[in-house]
Parts: structure tokens; sequence; C-alpha cells
């Protein structure tokens, strides 16, 4: 631009408006070719899951897919629903109430892979009766809240609604 | 020409450990090119484009296809379905094979027409038929992928082309297939290799391009660059020129992606592979057309085969058939002529090639046939003799001239302000 003094010529204009055009083109070449690599319309598809509750009986716990990670779905006792509410949020990591985590208090749903490095961790198990992951020695309770070990956060409770009583919609 | 040179650091710390900078100016920037090449001379580097697209979109189509005869349907419709702009991927991908091949025949005929085969650049020219066989195999082997009816037999018909090889032609077809029939192995192998020859390929591309730089372009009069007069740098002119073709060029390739994805397809693809039953009216790709009319045309198995393998091989020996001194075809009055008639007599071979195989269009494909094998051998040979050539301009730049009338300033200007830059 410093061909024709400070002010800009027809040529700089050229420049400028050719350049801009060919950045716009290349860019929505590009972009077809980034946004194949996303999940595709058969993958979304499948990115939600209806589960039947009306086998699971108290105190026992099943693991569904969903989106390819396990989902643990547990129908909690009075005990673990009175130890996951009982305790102080102080004395919690990462402090979340278990009414947040699980609005009806006898169905617990948690993505059941450890927020560390990625294992499964096995239920019933760890200082906190909840899950034990035995890749680093993450406890978490029975409100699947990080409680002791490497993990930085709480098992992920997955967006999910009840369509009745005993279906739930996960995803 | 300018040496190139730099006061910035880096680049000079990286240029003592690898002249990477001076290489790229040497040969795309100051590089001295004739100053009269046409558009036809833009199709080299159009086709150089088209084979990276090529790659790009194969490469991005190869994460969401699955090479497995009861699968491989489906994934290509997964991919046009599902798959985000995966339509426009295959699409791509499909009508790019044929634009590729549009661009590298023309730049093929422009070799031909332009004398450009003609010593010293003969190595070049054989580079350039071994680029056009890879393509060939290259684009045989991925129209079977979508393993739709057409790709089954397309398959089928073109490996027992081999059969006709005496004595062990069936082991050779049994060897191809891994199996007594095309099948999944066939599938599987033909997805490896279609993987494979477009690196080849590009290899190729850049022996092919070696050889052009060390010989140099040659240009419409067919004379040699005899002073700095006759040239120009590379950069900006033919930059800008080869960018010009590549938009009209794009233009044509939108249109056909946008508007007739299908229209050099056929619609038999889109069955799913059928080994119980062959299409009624099976053809191959456009771009094998004529040299599948000259297969027909003749009614014995091995020579045709032949006859269809030499129809380019002959290629390699064209730079000695050729015995005229000069190379234009703007200079060669008769050969022009016949240049254009074995044009048209290709188009002649592609248009029986698409047709069944009956009367008349036989007896075209076998008249058109005599004409492509008569045109190498004996009228090139001879043509050479007996043809009087006008007479050649002085240099480059004096064509230029004559034909431009009072230009000498322009050319002059524009190497002056080039050297400004410099």
């Amino acid at each position: 631009m410093a061909a024709s003094g400070d002010k800009a010529s027809r040529r700089d204009f050229l420049y400028v408006a050719a350049g801009g055009l060919g950045a716009i083109g290349v860019g929505g070449m590009i972009w077809p070719f980034v946004s194949q690599m996303n999940p595709s319309k058969d993958v979304l598809a499948l990115a939600s899951t209806e589960v039947d509750l009306s086998q699971i009986a108290v105190g026992q716990m099943i693991k569904v897919v969903w989106r390819g990670k396990p989902v643990f779905i547990r129908h909690r006792t009075e005990k673990e629903i009175a130890e996951a509410q009982g305790v102080s949020l102080d004395d919690l990591p990462d402090p979340q109430t278990d009414a947040d985590r699980a609005p009806k208090p006898e169905w617990l749903i948690v993505v059941g892979v450890c927020t560390h490095l990625g294992c499964i961790p096995l239920g019933e198990q760890g200082e906190y009766d909840g899950w034990f992951c035995p890749c680093h020695g993450s406890h978490y309770d029975t409100s699947g809240r990080i409680r002791k070990g490497p993990a930085p956060s709480n098992l992920p409770v997955p967006g999910y609604q009840f369509l009745s009583d005993t279906t739930v919609l996960i995803g | 020409m300018a040496e190139f040179q730099t006061n910035n650091a880096v680049v000079k710390w990286i240029e003592t450990r690898l002249p990477i900078f001076s290489f790229v100016n040497h040969s795309l920037v100051v590089y001295p090119t004739p100053k009269n090449l046409n558009m036809w001379y833009s199709f080299g580097s159009i086709a150089g484009v088209m084979l990276v697209l090529q790659i790009v979109t194969g490469v991005v189509l190869a994460m969401h296809y699955t090479p497995h005869a009861s699968l491989a349907f489906n994934s290509v419709e997964h991919i046009m379905r599902d798959v985000n702009y995966g339509w426009l991927l295959r699409y791509m991908h499909a009508n790019g094979a044929s634009m590729f091949f549009i661009a590298v025949y023309i730049h093929i005929f422009r070799g031909l027409y332009y004398g450009s085969y003609k010593a010293p650049r003969e190595l070049l020219w054989w580079l350039g038929i071994i680029i056009l066989l890879l393509m060939m195999a290259t684009a045989f082997m991925g129209y079977v992928l979508p393993w739709g009816q057409m790709s089954f037999w397309g398959a089928t018909v073109i490996t027992n082309l081999f059969s006709a090889i005496p004595v062990v032609g069936d082991a050779v077809v049994t060897w191809l297939w891994g199996g007594y029939s095309v099948d999944n192995p066939t599938l599987n192998r033909f997805f490896s290799l279609h993987y494979l020859l477009p690196f080849v390929l590009f290899g190729v591309v850049f022996i092919h391009l070696w050889a052009l730089h060390t010989s140099k372009s040659n240009n419409p009069t067919g004379i040699d660059v005899k002073s700095p007069q006759d040239t120009i740098p590379f950069h900006p002119y033919y930059t800008v020129k080869d960018l010009l073709g590549f938009a009209i060029f794009g233009l044509f390739f939108a249109v056909m992606l946008f508007f007739l994805p299908n229209a050099l397809g056929e619609v038999d693809n889109y069955i799913p592979a059928d080994p119980l039953v062959t299409p009624p009216h099976i053809v191959p790709e456009w771009y094998f057309l004529p040299f599948y009319a000259i297969l027909r045309s003749i009614p014995d198995k091995l020579l045709g085969v032949i006859a269809m393998f030499a129809a380019i091989m002959v290629l390699f020996v064209l730079p000695w058939l050729d015995t005229s001194r000069v190379r234009s075809a703007t200079y060669r009055p008769v050969y022009k002529i016949l240049f254009w008639l074995f044009f048209i007599d290709c188009l002649i071979l592609g248009y029986c090639g698409a047709m069944p195989a009956e009367e008349p269009y036989l007896t075209y494909s076998r008249l058109a046939t005599a004409f492509y094998f008569l045109f190498f051998f004996p009228i090139l040979p001879l043509l050479g003799w007996f043809e009087r050539p006008r007479p050649l301009p002085a240099s480059i730049s004096a064509s230029v001239l004559k034909s431009g009338g009072g230009g000498a300033s322009a050319p002059e200007g524009a190497a002056a302000k080039q050297e400004d830059r410099g």
C-alpha cells in the first residue's frame, strides 16, 4: 500500500477484494472436509436410549449402552439414599447435592466412565459403598460423586427424562 | 534471472540447511517460461490440481467406506445419505475422476498438436504415458469399489482380458481375483491398490515435472527458446494464467458436480452387484470407450486385447515414428489436417464404444481402429519425408511480434517491472 503514498489505490482494493473472495472460497471448500468427520446421521439417530426399569429390583444395578458408553442405572436402597443425602457438601471435592443428581431419589443414573482417565468403575465397592475405579483408585459414593482418589469430578449425569414410571429415555 | 535473496533470519537459517526457498523461487517464481504459451498449456497444472483433489476426497471417503462384498454397496449409500456432506465428497470424487481424464486427454492432444513428444522431451512424454496408464488402472479399480452391477461386471470383463494370454491366462486371472470369480478378495485388493496407486502417481508426476524443468516447456511455435527475450518469469504471468484456467475449468466441474452428478455414470451401478445376472448392456466409463471400441472391433480374443494395449503402447514409440524435424502443427499443413482427423477418429471410437456391439457400429469401429493405427504407421513416418513445412519464425519473440503487431514495448515493460520488484 506504500506504492501510491498513504492513499489506498484501486489496485489495493482489487488485491483485498480478490484475496478476500479467495479466502471465502477456500473456507467453503475446506468446511465439508472438516464436517464429514463429525457424527453422521445414522450415529446421531442412535444418540438416545430408551430403558425399561420395571425389571430392576431395589438394590440392583444395570449397565446400558448409550452413545457407545456404559450408563449405570441403580435402583437405590433406603440406606444408600440416606447415605447420599446425608453427606455435607463441605466433604465433597466436587460439591453437588444428591437431589440435583437424582431427582427421583430411588433411581440414580450416571455415565459409568471414570472422570480420571476413562476406565469403567466397579459397582458396590470402595470406601463409600458406591463405585471404585480399579485403574487408579478413585472412590465414588452412592450418588456417584468423587470422594477420594485422582478423579477430578463426579460421574456425570446424562440428560434423561422419565417417559412413564418405569421407562426412561436417556439422551 | 535473479538468485534467491532474503534478509529474513529464519528463512536464511532454513535455506542454508535445506534450500527449499531457492528451489521454489527457481521452479515456480523466476522460472523462465516461453512467453507465447496459450490456454491449452493450462491443462497440465489443472490435471495436477485434479490429482490432489482426488487424493484428498479419496482419503476422506475411505474414512466412511467399507471394503467388503456384503457391506460396500451399503457403505456407499451411507456416505450419500448419512455422512455430513458425503454426497458432495462422493460426487466430487466420482466426477473428479472424469474431470481428471478430460484435463489429461486435452493435455495429451495438446502435446500431439505441438509436437511436445519430440527430442529432447521423449522421457517427459514417456512419463506422461506411464501417468496415463496408472490413472487408468486406478480409475478402473475405483469404479469397482461401490460394488454395483457395473462395478462387478466391469471388474469381471476387464480382469478377463488377461485370460487371453496364452497358456498362463487362466492362472493369471485366478491370481488377480484371489478366487474363481470376482468376489470379496478381489474387492479388498482393489481397495488397497486404489489407495496406493494415486501416491505412486503423485511420485511419477513429480518426476514428470523434474523432466519438464530440465528440458523446459515446449511452446505453440515448437521452436526452442533462443534468448531471454523469448521468456517471461513463471510468476506472476503463468501463475495467474493457470489460476484463470482453474477458474474456468472449475466452473465446468461445478456444473457437472451440482447439476449433472450422474450424467457420466451408469444407472445400473445403483443396483447391488449380483454375480448371477449380467446387465443387458455393459459399458465402461467414458474415458475407456475408445479403447473398448478397439477391443471389440477385432473378432479375435487375443488380438483384440493386444490391439487395445497397443493403442496406448504405440505412444511410447511416437517420438521416433514422427520423422518430421518440425515440432508444431502450426507449421505442418498436412499434419495439422491429419491431427484433426485423428482427433475425430478418437471421438468416433469413443462413440462406437458406447454403442451396442452390433452393426453398423462394428464396421465404423473397425474403420476407425484401422485409421488409428495407420496414423501412427505408416502415415507419420512417411509424412516427415513428403510434407513441406511452412517457414519457421526466427524466434518465439519474432512470432509474437509478427502476430501481435506493435506489442514490442509491452513485454519489455513487463520484464523491467519484474526486475524492479526483484
